[in-house]
């Protein structure tokens, strides 16, 4: 008796999250391969022909390849606003977590607020325009590397809490100290937080909406997530490409998914917890 | 590489205990160099505007030169009709995003630890929208949620219900918004939950087993109080991500039907595209107040609920 109420609580259970949460994405790849007058329904017919082929290079092709500069854009500004973040954010880390005093206490404070306040936009522009970095990539760059520096330093402070400071005694009587002491002896014992923060920050940075719309206006430095969102207005009688396009932007978080989904969760409540 | 431990013990031994009670050996291990990078790229990139943006929100501005207008912006921003929904709207998206994400996480949570075959599965379905683009699921639900050929509407008519037009109408853009926000994050707050009911120790569980307690009484006396620091990191996440949202209202509504679903940083966006600059700094300035005043006294009221554990 009790097994089948179990077995039923289950079955409803696997239907209802089925439905929620599986419906959006079989819209998505269904209309991806559509023809143009199918989509054009947006509903949940088996495709009647499927120019899956067709509509990949229609949509490579968009606008003069806009979209495949538009996944250069993101890959650089990805790789290496992570790279920056995991160099700086496990450094200050280090020394926040090593040195008490009142620089310390400093930082930690402008960390929270890092954590909590939001960006102000405008001012943001202006600065960068001061520097001649406002509509260029190593702007954006800098960008995505100080919004999510507050996070990053929390994660490695937590990890490197843990690693025991006779390790820096014992590399100190060999004459290590400083930078030295961090590349050499610390830094490789961060690797599994260096492993989730890589995972964290690459997906808000690939996936980072509102910081391209803002500070790289315009086609050149475009991300895929403001092609996207330029398309959708363009595109509004072509929904299969519309969908291709989603399709195709949501490759790279689902293969992170698929190979390190538990980094990343950890990442995500490690994070959370801390904060 | 601790391998010779025995050795270099002995003479750091006091230090252990004090950290920075330091000879000049001691300290120069730790240089405040460290620090530059990320300090240098923090201050200029995000402090030195977030301070400037005092100033800015008191002038009229052309981002070449500005004219100290005083307190103007910010009385526009609070008399006009148009902007003042911004404060409202920004308020219950807040709350109606991070109460849904609390009821349902916490019910997701209790689900996907009690011994269902699939939770496996069933983990990943949940958790899988956090990392797909904003851009993307505003856009998918927007499909899905159009009045006569989207799905929702579909589905609802065969139970014979005749559903809004849940964008388009001013009375349900907003939650309909909300709604889909819930959908992308509850997977975050599912996690965490896990996380925090994995984390209680099962003496408790088998406590209540002795004393005959059921399934109820298991979640009411235990998972809900002891599952508290996830709660808490719950509200606090997402309250700070709703008072700040932007992505979602700005790909679903972009702010309509007329200003009717717009919040802070969507009329900071409007404002900015308008070339009223001066008026959308005011609004990021009203925006910290606004995230300040909540976030802080939120964090030491629930701070000050954290059940030792």
């Amino acid at each position: 008796m009790t097994a089948l109420r179990r077995l039923g609580a289950e079955a409803i259970a696997l239907v209802l999250a089925g439905v929620i949460f599986l419906i959006p994405f079989a819209l998505m790849l269904l209309t991806a391969v559509k023809d143009q007058t199918q989509a054009t329904d947006l509903d949940f017919a088996w495709p009647a022909n499927w120019p899956i082929v067709q509509n990949f290079v229609d949509v490579i092709q968009a606008r003069d390849y806009v979209l495949l500069r538009a996944y250069v854009n993101s890959t650089v500004l990805t790789v290496a606003s992570v790279v920056l973040i995991v160099v700086f954010a496990s450094m200050a880390a280090f020394v926040l977590q090593r040195r008490t005093g009142k620089l310390g206490s400093v930082a930690n404070f402008l960390v929270l607020t890092g954590l909590i306040i939001p960006p102000a936009i405008v001012p943001t522009i202006w600065l960068l325009q001061a520097l001649g970095l406002f509509k260029t990539l190593p702007g954006l760059i800098l960008i995505e590397v100080a919004f999510h520096m507050a996070y990053s330093v929390l994660l490695f402070r937590a990890f490197i809490a843990a690693i025991p400071r006779e390790l820096d005694e014992a590399a100190q009587i060999d004459g290590c100290t400083g930078l030295a002491l961090f590349f050499r002896v610390i830094f490789p014992l961060l690797k599994p937080v260096t492993i989730t923060v890589v995972l964290t920050t690459s997906v808000a940075i690939f996936n980072d909406f509102v910081n391209p719309l803002y500070f790289t206006p315009g086609d050149d430095n475009a991300t895929v997530q403001v092609t996207l969102y330029n398309f959708q207005s363009q595109y509004n009688t072509q929904w299969n490409l519309l969908f291709m396009d989603i399709v195709l932007i949501t490759i790279p978080p689902l293969l992170l998914f698929i190979f390190f989904n538990r980094k990343i969760v950890a990442g995500m409540t490690a994070g959370a917890i801390k904060g | 590489m601790t391998r010779q431990d025995a050795g270099p013990r002995s003479g750091p031994g006091p230090a252990l205990a004090r950290p920075p009670a330091g000879p000049a050996k001691r300290r120069s291990a730790y240089p405040y160099a460290l620090y530059l990078p990320a300090a240098v790229v923090y201050l200029v990139i995000f402090l030195v505007p977030t301070v400037m943006a005092f100033y800015f929100a008191l002038t009229r501005w052309t981002l070449f030169d500005s004219t100290f207008v005083g307190l103007d912006n910010f009385r526009d921003f609070l008399s006009e009709q148009n902007l003042r929904i911004g404060f409202t709207n920004t308020l219950f998206y807040a709350v109606v995003t991070s109460g849904l994400k609390v009821v349902l996480g916490l019910l997701l949570g209790v689900l996907l630890t009690s011994k269902l075959r699939l939770r496996g599965f069933l983990r990943s379905v949940v958790f899988f929208p956090v990392l797909v683009s904003t851009v993307a699921v505003g856009i998918t639900f927007s499909a899905l949620l159009r009045p006569d050929t989207g799905l929702v509407n579909k589905a609802l008519a065969v139970v014979g219900i005749d559903g809004p037009d849940w964008l388009g109408d001013a009375g349900t853009a907003l939650l309909s918004v909300a709604l889909v926000d819930v959908w992308k994050g509850v997977g975050i707050a599912t996690v965490i939950y896990i996380a925090g009911i994995l984390s209680i120790p099962r003496d408790y569980y088998q406590a209540v087993a002795v004393d005959g307690g059921g399934a109820w009484h298991r979640f009411r006396h235990v998972t809900l109080p002891l599952s508290w620091p996830a709660t808490y990191s719950v509200i606090i996440l997402s309250f700070i991500g709703g008072l700040r949202s932007f992505d979602l209202i700005w790909t679903m509504t972009r702010g309509g039907p007329g200003f009717t679903s717009d919040t802070i940083a969507s009329i900071i966006y409007k404002q900015y595209q308008a070339g009223f600059f001066g008026l959308s700094t005011a609004g990021n300035v009203l925006l910290f107040v606004v995230v300040t005043a909540i976030v802080v006294p939120l964090n030491y009221f629930l701070g000050k609920r954290q059940v030792p554990a």
